[in-house]
């Protein structure tokens, strides 16, 4: 069974990679997550074309989610989306932290849950606290 | 005011000249309350469009700046990138299908490029954007007609009243008060942009 896929955005190559690896780390079945990080020439920055060829080298049956980092990383995340409106309604961008929005969505993904379910799962980071009282 | 499409490539060509020239400056601006990077962004950004148009021959000022756009867009990696190239994408809409561009065509397409950075960017006049320039430039196209030269004072005189304006959108934001005292590097490389529109158009009517 497909499930959603999952595309790291990231100013760094270097992060975004370094997110994949270690959201694999998760062992999620046939969940594929992919990077798009840095520049075409490798400086820092986001690149709309690296966006555009991480989704297509996934699946996206169940739909792709895009989670970014910083600042113009979502502008270019919104140009990816335009370019590719074959996938609208299958395509959607996560307002959440980078590192733990993409643990919980390849978790939340693995379990065969929709998009948006995968998405407000993600999301829901931005509430997480990492230190209890 | 009337552009030809030999000048309409004047322009893009002087736009880079002008970044190259200034590229310094726009970095020390972002620098002082962005990355850093606005100058080298912009400087590499219409070098490559400087390369691309250069030599192409257009006679439809639409697909000229199509090109203009689809270069910023895949060629600069920071919000410098996707706000300008849409810009000249939405612009390149209006001009579609044209070789010369009359005063009310050339304000559409003004205007278009305004409806792209606002959708784009999310930031509304006086946020200490580029939009302090290109909202009162093209405001001033609608009501007296294009005018370069007038284009290129509004744009020096906004981007001066950016210096004393609280950033609302990007990193600057953060900064809060202390963004205050700089002029917004995007405000910057907007009137070097109106700059190069007086100049060529200029000297593309002597």
């Amino acid at each position: 069974m497909a499930k959603v896929s999952i595309i790291v955005i990231s100013h760094s190559k270097e992060l975004a990679d370094g997110i994949v690896d270690l959201v694999s780390q998760t062992k999620q079945e046939d969940v594929a997550i992919a990077a798009a990080g840095g520049t075409e020439d490798g400086e820092i920055g986001t690149s709309v074309d690296r966006i555009t060829g991480a989704v297509e080298s996934v699946t996206t049956e169940e739909g792709v989610l895009l989670l970014f980092d910083i600042g113009s990383a979502l502008m270019n995340a919104e140009m990816a989306l335009e370019m590719l409106p074959e996938l609208e309604g299958r395509i959607t961008i996560a307002d959440a932290p980078l590192v733990e929005g993409a643990y919980i969505a390849a978790v939340e993904a693995g379990m065969g849950k929709t998009l948006e379910e995968v998405k407000k799962a993600a999301e829901s980071a931005k509430e997480w606290k990492k230190i209890e009282d | 005011m009337e552009l030809s499409a030999a000048v309409m490539k004047q322009w893009a060509l002087r736009i880079n000249a002008k970044m190259q020239e200034h590229k310094d400056k726009l970095s020390e601006l972002d620098q002082a309350i962005g990355d850093g990077d606005h100058g080298h962004n912009m400087a590499r950004g219409f070098q490559e469009v400087a390369n691309k148009v250069e030599d192409a021959s257009y006679d439809d000022i639409g697909a000229m700046y199509k090109d203009v756009a689809s270069t910023l867009i895949s060629k600069v990696g920071g919000a410098s990138g996707p706000l300008y190239g849409t810009a000249f994408l939405k612009a390149a809409n209006a001009w579609k299908g044209r070789d010369v561009l009359d005063s009310a065509v050339f304000t559409e397409g003004i205007e278009a490029a305004v409806g792209g950075i606002e959708t784009r960017g999310k930031a509304s006049l006086g946020d200490k954007t580029m939009l302090d320039v290109w909202i009162p430039v093209r405001d001033e196209m609608k009501e007296h007609g294009a005018d370069a030269e007038k284009a290129a004072k509004t744009a020096e005189k906004e981007a001066e009243a950016t210096i004393d304006r609280v950033a609302k959108k990007g990193r600057a934001s953060y900064l809060g008060e202390r963004s205050k005292g700089h002029m917004d590097p995007g405000a910057f490389s907007s009137q070097l942009v109106f700059e190069a529109l007086a100049e060529v158009y200029k000297e593309g009517a002597s």
